[in-house]
């Protein structure tokens, strides 16, 4: 009783100090999410049936995708093939991942499963406060972030339609969201080669594949250009750690 | 409802154990336990800045620079959240004022 006691406690602080980094995910979840719930309750699916499906798919432009699906005729094979191809770019998520994750005992499937684009990006600007444990912040993130997305499912299939006011472009809060993050890790020179990378990458293979194929190409790049240059990045990285621990020292001493 | 519910709930399941295994796949390659090779940590390390870069990209990739309004509510508001996330550094400052600027140049201005 009494550790389970003190582990609920220690789970309280967790969410509570998790919860202020999440509120640009709760804005642009909300909306994006009643977005879904308008969309899938007008080919016929209620609020429950929204709700479920945000609980078991969890994504926005999988699910956005998904409500072509619910017609007679499409093959599953399809299915599967095209929600892989929209959500490839999500294979390279983990790798940044795999030892905070491997710390995270039976959380681990629940952490891999909730990975979104904006979960994942979090992770890099938030900062586990001393006094909580790093494996039940981030857990706090994912599940609040997951708790917006079904929210705003059922919001938008109960009452989609009318919303008093006009929320034509609040949407926007996920580029402001990953904009920001990017500005900070722009912050660290170390990161700098790498946001550029990413930045003209993308933009190119935008250019060359148009809107509706360019992830894919641009993730190849990307993961060449990396291992290609991979004295050029890392050294970049390295020169940057070893300043910092010699900094690190002169302040020791 | 155009299908019965057994095969709706067959593509809820299928198209959401198909997004779980994108996500999956890097934890099925270097499972628990196992050494993670120094090629694959160099690019744990490096690949999120690239990544945030990317995302940026993709949530623009609607934008038409070509064709009124030429893309200026997004870069006005990008510009926007940049700048004021340089000078305050307050997430949710930044956020918030670029979300309410983009909703006020798309529905007031243009």
């Amino acid at each position: 009783m009494r550790s389970d006691e003190t582990r609920l406690k220690s789970y309280g602080k967790a969410f509570r100090a998790a919860f202020p980094y999440t509120i640009p995910v709760m804005t642009g979840y909300l909306f994006i999410g009643m977005a879904f719930g308008v969309m899938i309750q007008e080919k016929g699916y209620n609020f429950l049936w929204a709700m479920f499906m945000s609980l078991v798919c969890y994504a926005g432009s999988g699910q956005y995708l998904a409500v072509t699906f619910f017609v007679p005729g499409i093959r599953l094979t399809h299915m599967i093939f095209m929600e892989f191809m929209l959500n490839i770019r999500h294979i390279f998520y983990g790798l940044s991942l795999l030892e905070r994750f491997g710390r995270m005992g039976k959380k681990r499937l629940y952490m891999i499963f909730s990975l979104t684009d904006e979960t994942y990006s979090l992770f890099f600007i938030t900062k586990v406060p001393p006094d909580v444990r790093e494996d039940q912040f981030l857990f706090a993130i994912a599940v609040l972030d997951h708790a917006y997305w079904i929210l705003g499912s059922g919001i938008g299939a109960v009452a989609g339609t009318l919303i008093p006011f006009d929320a034509a472009g609040i949407d926007f809060a996920m580029t402001a969201l990953f904009t920001v993050i990017m500005v900070e890790q722009w912050t660290e020179k170390k990161n700098r080669p790498c946001v550029i990378l990413g930045l003209s990458c993308g933009l190119v293979c935008l250019l060359v594949f148009g809107p509706d194929g360019f992830i894919l190409p641009t993730m190849c790049c990307i993961m060449a250009a990396l291992l290609l240059g991979r004295g050029q990045f890392d050294s970049v990285a390295a020169k940057q750690e070893e300043v910092r621990m010699r900094e690190a020292e002169q302040h020791g001493n | 409802m155009a299908i019965s519910v057994g095969r709706s709930l067959v593509i809820v399941f299928t198209v959401g154990a198909t997004i779980f295994l994108t996500r999956l796949i890097p934890f099925l390659f270097f499972p628990k336990g196992r050494e993670i090779p120094q090629v694959i940590q160099y690019l744990g390390r490096v690949l999120p800045p690239a990544v945030i870069g990317m995302l940026v990209i993709y949530c623009l990739k609607g934008v038409s620079v070509t064709t009124y309004p030429f893309g200026l509510p997004e870069f006005i508001a990008v510009g926007a959240v940049i700048l004021l996330h340089v000078w305050k550094r307050n997430n949710l400052l930044s956020i918030g004022v670029g979300t309410v600027l983009y909703m006020f140049l798309i529905q007031v201005v243009i």
